[in-house]
């Protein structure tokens, strides 16, 4: 039974006059894998930031019927919403384990972190076996390449049993064979999971989206399946066509 | 020979001395980014614990090793409350934070006055560690080399904690990227609230060994806060092992220095050292991004 899910209803973020996220309603069913495009400045990465609480917002936005605005952010991410950031985002100074140890552990308490840990906990050996990074778990997560940053980062969102994923542009940089990579782990995460993809590449979006959403100018042009969305003349207008154009 | 020995353990004295003040500075300036003026005074509120707990345990020896864990809880108090009712209004705001903090350091010394009296205490060394060490060659005090002793312990125990424990992965995780920590679900503030506990705890230790090398009195603090913050500027903000070489490194050279000059010349020096060294590598010995300051 699919009953978590996430639902935004008119989501506004302002900043000092300028309304980035005007009004935004979406629903994101679980299984569903959720493409959010649309040009430089639509409001797609802010509406993220909403969601996540790193930036003040109003209206509604709830996931199992919990509302998650105005909470203080690790909350958001310890009731189950987990985010990526455009830049690969990881602790470049610990190792693999340890990256993915401090978002498994994110609950703890001071005094039972000083104990020594005796072996791997199994949803870490899981994720790392999800990520494809088991053989690198004791490298440094500063030195590991552009790709399997992204990994790591969806795998530490995966520890801590994050039922909803916001990825922001998680293909970004990636060589082709490494979008085919990331697309395929989207789809196996996916099927247990609410996952939003903030995304630029339209090829990459047109091989693994269930579902599309074009923001522009802070608000919902467009919804539907991938060709819907395509043959959206609106949609054309402002964002494909020129996308077409700069490709 | 035995001058040169005599001059070198005088130099690792000393930086042990300047370690121990500096390296929980290196946790709470270093590592958060926060100017703390009052950390000295942290120091004196250790050194205080010492006094107080030999008016309660007559061994001099006990009393010690009491007041070091008992020092420890003192520093880290002062240093909680602090965070808690002041700093952490003030996290992007550097210069707020160092006046704030003066104003903190000389209501704290104040309150020293009031309660202990202006004049120096007394605070008595244990026998065991009053005398000499006969190393063979050369005799050194047996109170420099426990401050020596303590000094590496205390480095080591903060070491293991930061990167064999998960407390210290998580400090270092919120310290290299804010963002990140809290969208994994890390409180930053309780993360925040511990390091500064654990840095304070620190001066609070340095202030009980101090009590073997001098007087003690509301002002102690104010005599190592300077010096503190040198080593952690020059060893690099962020690096532990920036701020050991830095403090045994000006402790070598003041003590050089003195052999061939006077104590006040020798410390013009090394400030001069220290300057020339910033101006040609401004990060430090070892640099880090941090949030605040880098």
């Amino acid at each position: 039974m699919k009953s978590d899910y996430l639902e935004l209803t008119d989501v506004r973020v302002t900043f000092d006059g300028f309304v980035a996220v005007d009004g935004v309603t979406m629903t994101v069913l679980q299984g569903d894998l959720r493409f959010l495009i649309g040009p430089n400045g639509a409001g797609k990465t802010t509406l993220v930031d909403a969601i996540t609480g790193l930036v003040p917002a109003t209206g509604s936005a709830t996931f199992g019927r919990t509302e998650l605005l105005n909470r203080k952010v690790h909350r958001i991410a310890r009731l189950g919403v987990g985010r990526t950031f455009q830049t690969a985002s990881v602790f470049e100074e610990l190792t693999v384990l340890q990256n993915l140890d401090i978002a498994a552990g994110s609950g703890r308490g001071p005094l039972t972190m000083l104990r020594k840990r005796s072996s791997t906990p199994p949803e870490v050996e899981a994720a790392l076996e999800v990520i494809g990074l088991t053989d690198l778990r004791d490298r440094q997560a500063g030195v590991l390449a552009h790709g399997q940053k992204q990994w790591l980062e969806i795998g530490m969102l995966l520890v801590q049993d994050s039922k909803v994923l916001l990825l922001d542009e998680p293909v970004a940089g990636m060589s082709a064979e490494e979008r085919q990579q990331t697309g395929e782990l989207l789809q196996r995460v996916g099927e247990n999971c609410t996952v939003v993809v903030v995304e630029h590449d339209m090829d990459f979006m047109r091989s693994f989206a269930t579902s599309v959403t074009v923001l522009h100018a802070g608000r919902v042009l467009s919804e539907g399946t991938v060709a819907q969305v395509q043959a959206d003349p609106k949609v054309q207008e402002v964002y494909l066509g020129r996308a077409e154009v700069e490709a | 020979m035995e001058a040169l020995i005599g001059q070198l353990f005088a130099g690792l004295s000393l930086g042990s001395v300047l370690l121990l003040a500096a390296l929980g500075l290196s946790l709470t300036f270093g590592q958060m980014g926060v100017i703390n003026m009052a950390h000295g005074e942290f120091m004196m509120a250790g050194a205080y614990t010492v006094f107080v707990v030999q008016g309660v345990v007559a061994d001099a020896g006990l009393a010690l090793v009491v007041s070091i864990p008992l020092g420890f809880l003192v520093g880290g108090l002062l240093g909680l409350l602090l965070e808690v009712l002041l700093i952490h209004r003030m996290y992007h705001r550097p210069l707020d934070t160092l006046l704030v903090t003066w104003g903190v350091a000389l209501i704290l010394q104040q309150v020293a006055r009031d309660v202990f009296g202006a004049p120096n205490v007394d605070v008595k060394a244990p026998t065991w560690l009053s005398g000499g060490v006969d190393l063979g060659f050369t005799q050194v005090p047996a109170a420099r080399l426990f401050i020596l002793a303590l000094s590496v312990a205390a480095v080591g125990a903060l070491a293991v904690v930061l990167t064999r424990t998960s407390l210290g992965r998580r400090i270092r995780g919120v310290v290299q990227n804010r963002d990140l920590a809290e969208t994994v679900g890390i409180s930053t503030r309780d993360t925040d609230r511990l390091t500064f506990f654990i840095g304070s705890g620190l001066a609070g230790i340095a202030g009980v060994a101090l009590t073997l090398l001098g007087s003690t009195g509301p002002t102690l603090g104010t005599n190592y806060i300077v010096d503190a913050f040198l080593v952690v500027v020059a060893g690099g903000i962020g690096q532990i092992k920036g701020t050991v070489i830095a403090a045994f490194g000006l402790g070598l050279m003041q003590a050089t220095f003195e052999y061939s000059t006077t104590a006040s010349l020798a410390k013009v020096a090394v400030f001069v050292v220290v300057v020339v060294f910033l101006q040609i590598r401004p990060q430090g010995i070892f640099s880090i991004r941090t949030r605040s300051l880098a």
